[in-house]
């Protein structure tokens, strides 16, 4: 992790410059990132057998207990290892340090115990991001014998992401949030959704507080029009500011994001947002198996765990690969318009050139990246 | 060496303390402990099923833990009122006070860390939040700021008192050129954590109800009321059931802070509700809901209309020197002010921040129980740890603890 060149203050205590030795870059003795790191394009049977040795290696021969203690650390992991350990570990050494358990069973607390004790994603190597995906592609097709695609896919350069929407277009027939549900794996028990539509009367101009963000009617219904709201990806976001550990920023793209993994669940930053963008996981999310979809990213729709907060990514895992978010391709109407703000010839650029557009709340500095217009 | 041997003995001693008393005693702490065992039942309900058993949702997604998180911190930051006289200013008629209010200082203390920890989703990734082993997002978060003067403050008023108890428990005299320097110190800090802590909700320009200049100043106003008015109702108990002798003149000299901190307050509630009410804005909608109600939904009506009353009367009794001076009717003012203070500067600060949402939707916030079990477990292990370091502080000033050289250890 870079050091010299972070923007934020954290007190360096005890932590030394890792020595470049080792055949492992992330720092992680026991494995779980290098050659692995492309094993979603190869067969099931390559993968298991390169997964395993990224994972267990040289330790394979080795008990729970030595695996886990057995390791060569620094001081500083060794030092958070113990300390985190004392804190909460106990069950997850009572796991693997059972002698009897089977190889599949050391393996799963052996990737349990490492993604317990990982780094923040935004600090991460690309080696360790490669090896966190890596271990949790595994641990996936451990539990469930079915395999994901995980991307750890990082910004491209000369790209800022942005998005208009269109309120004369709109209809309010929610298949934007419909797509969005199922492609973000959103939690099905609570009904979480990143997008709500806001139904307001004609002639009342842009009256939030009238209008009704939980509607089951026919649309459009009389003398209505409809606006949408997600996450609006600030390029001056709030709730980035107020993280306590950094468990959400900007990406370089502009997408805002959060890593599910490092978040405390303190929703400071839930408190944070004036656009009512971010979702809070307040018991254990559920998707049921059929209904996955299986192309992920880190920062987007991977699976979420209770207490953690999540929101829209844009669609990290699309837009990074070229693609429009689901929300932009369900739309049937051509309401919403997603694109490449540093691309003069992308149609947002025509759009916000072309048409009179505004923004929400734009008295509070947050610059949000989500502009509305009208035809 | 030695050090050590007297504190080993020291905690020996005041273990045998804390084990024996009246049965009065022993029925409290028993009591107590089953109302944190309580707490602690479910609280693993809520470690289990997650926040969902709270009433908690992301549209009020701060309740009932944060709310007394926020009272706590004012209760903690009086202790200082007592501090400063005492030390700097060498009122000795405060010294055996502060002992007290110390204490309370850091049952208080403890509460607030474990109201923080109750109301994370992710307790066992907490780590991220330690200094050096995690990452702490210092200076840009708040909450970081106030995890270090929380912790800060906690240090120092250990480190005090036990400086001078340790050695009054040796028969000797503190040195003032020892603790002074951290009697200092420690009222700057106080007034810091409560800063810092309004500071919290007061930088949040996504809600307009926290987001006012004046939020810091009415919590230093308001805990200065709060935490001294607790403390004269604890000296009141202390004074009743032990042999701990406590003047009249202090205790009148706290109800002078009492009263003068609550005036001010009063000024401040007043200023805030005429900025509200008199040129209601789209950002008044908030103090509206809290006050009045909005489309109906009018949850925090009868708290708020039972605290500003008791406020106001409080206050008013209070002002005249004749009541003061009447411990019975000071005890009640303290007694009521606390309770208006407690709703004020938490449901009432906490909850309507929310309400109206962002888009003006009004989603209303109650508690469940579950998450008023935890709260009261918290509650029972605040008064708990503060039993402990009390009777602790009163047996060494009392003299009944003592350390004695011979005995073996
Ligand atoms: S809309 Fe809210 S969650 Fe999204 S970047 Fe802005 S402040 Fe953050
Ligand atoms: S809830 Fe998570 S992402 Fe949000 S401020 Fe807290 S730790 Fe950061």
């Amino acid at each position: 992790m870079s050091n010299n060149n972070k923007k934020w203050f954290s007190l360096n205590l005890g932590r030394k410059e890792k020595a470049a030795s080792g055949s492992c870059s992330c720092g992680k003795t026991s494995g779980g990132c290098g050659g692995a790191s492309n094993s979603h394009h190869i067969t099931d049977e390559e993968f298991d057998v390169a997964a395993i040795n990224a994972s267990i290696g040289e330790e394979r021969t080795k008990d729970g207990f030595e695996q886990v203690f057995d390791v060569k650390m620094d001081r500083r992991t060794a030092f958070k290892k113990l300390t985190a350990s004392l804190l909460i570990g106990a069950g997850a050494v009572s796991t693997s340090c059972s002698v009897i358990s089977s190889d599949e069973n050391k393996e799963k607390s052996q990737i349990d115990w490492e993604e317990q004790f990982k780094g923040n994603y935004k600090l991460m190597t690309d080696e360790e991001k490669n090896g966190t995906v890596d271990r949790l592609v595994r641990s996936y097709q451990l539990r469930t014998g079915k395999t994901i695609s995980m991307s750890s896919k990082n910004a491209e350069e000369d790209v800022l992401f942005g998005y208009a929407f269109n309120i004369s277009k709109c209809k309010g027939y929610m298949d934007c949030v419909n797509a969005c549900v199922e492609e973000n794996n959103q939690d099905r028990n609570s009904q979480m959704q990143y997008i709500r539509i806001h139904e307001m009367k004609d002639g009342k101009g842009f009256n939030f507080n009238e209008a009704d963000d939980n509607y089951y009617h026919e649309v459009p219904a009389e003398g209505h029009f409809y606006m949408g709201t997600q996450c609006f990806h600030c390029d001056n976001p709030p709730c980035v500011e107020v993280c306590p550990v950094q468990a959400t920023w900007r990406e370089d793209d502009g997408l805002v994001v959060v890593d599910y993994d490092w978040c405390v669940g303190c929703r400071y930053c839930m408190a944070a947002c004036p656009y009512d963008g971010r979702r809070f996981n307040w018991s254990k999310p559920e998707v049921p198996e059929a209904e996955i979809n299986h192309n992920q990213h880190y920062l987007g729709n991977r699976m979420r765990k209770k207490g953690v907060m999540e929101k829209c990514t844009f669609c990290v895992q699309r837009s990074r690969a070229g693609k429009n978010p689901a929300c932009v391709e369900a739309c049937p109407t051509g309401a919403r318009i997603f694109g490449n703000l540093l691309d003069p010839d992308s149609t947002i650029r025509w759009v916000l050139e072309n048409k009179k557009v505004f923004r929400l709340k734009e008295d509070l500095g947050t610059e949000p990246k989500f502009w509305y217009f009208m035809d | 060496m030695r050090r050590l041997r007297v504190f080993g003995s020291l905690v020996k001693d005041s273990l045998d303390t804390i084990t024996h008393g009246s049965k009065r005693y022993h029925l409290w702490m028993a009591l107590l402990t089953f109302v944190m065992l309580f707490g602690m039942y479910c609280y693993s309900i809520q470690l289990e099923h997650g926040l969902s058993v709270t009433g908690m949702t992301d549209r009020v997604s701060w309740g009932l833990y944060i709310s007394n998180f926020t009272f706590l911190v004012g209760v903690a930051a009086a202790a200082v009122m007592l501090v400063m006289p005492t030390y700097v200013l060498k009122d000795i008629d405060f010294k055996q006070a502060v002992l007290i209010g110390e204490g309370l200082a850091v049952a208080a203390l403890i509460m607030c860390l474990a109201f923080v920890v109750a109301d994370m989703g992710g307790p066992s990734v907490l780590w991220h939040m330690i200094p050096g082993i995690g990452v702490f997002n210092f200076p840009n978060s708040m909450l970081t700021w106030d995890v270090l003067v929380l912790n800060g403050y906690l240090f120092l008023n250990i480190t005090i008192p036990l400086y001078i108890l340790f050695r009054h428990y040796q028969g000797k005299e503190a040195n003032p050129k020892v603790y002074i320097p951290g009697a200092i110190l420690s009222v700057f800090w106080a007034v810091g954590i409560h800063l810092v802590t309004a500071f919290l909700y007061q930088g949040l320009q996504a809600r307009p109800f926290w987001n006012n200049a004046l939020l810091g100043p009415r919590f230093l106003a308001s805990a200065f009321a709060a935490g001294p008015a607790l403390i004269i109702l604890v000296l009141a108990i202390i004074r009743n059931f032990t042999e701990f002798k406590i003047q009249d003149k202090t205790i009148k000299k706290i109800a002078m802070v009492v009263t003068v901190a609550a005036q001010i307050n009063l000024i401040m509630l007043i200023s805030e509700l005429f900025k509200e009410f008199y040129a209601p804005t789209h950002h008044s909608e908030s103090a509206y809901y809290l006050f009045f109600g909005l489309d109906g939904k009018d949850a925090l009506l009868p708290w708020i209309w039972t605290a500003i009353p008791l406020n106001v009367l409080a206050t008013v009794l209070l002002t005249f020197h004749k009541l003061r001076n009447n411990f019975k009717v000071l005890f009640f003012c303290c007694f009521i002010l606390f309770i208006a203070i407690w709703i004020e500067k938490g449901f009432g600060l906490i909850v309507p921040g929310f309400i109206p949402g962002p888009y003006g939707k009004i989603a209303e916030y109650t508690p469940t129980g579950i998450e008023i079990g935890v709260t009261l477990g918290i509650w029972a292990l605040g008064a708990f740890v503060f039993t402990i370091l009390a009777k602790t502080a009163i047996g060494i000033e009392l003299g009944t603890l003592k350390y004695k050289k011979n005995e073996g250890i």
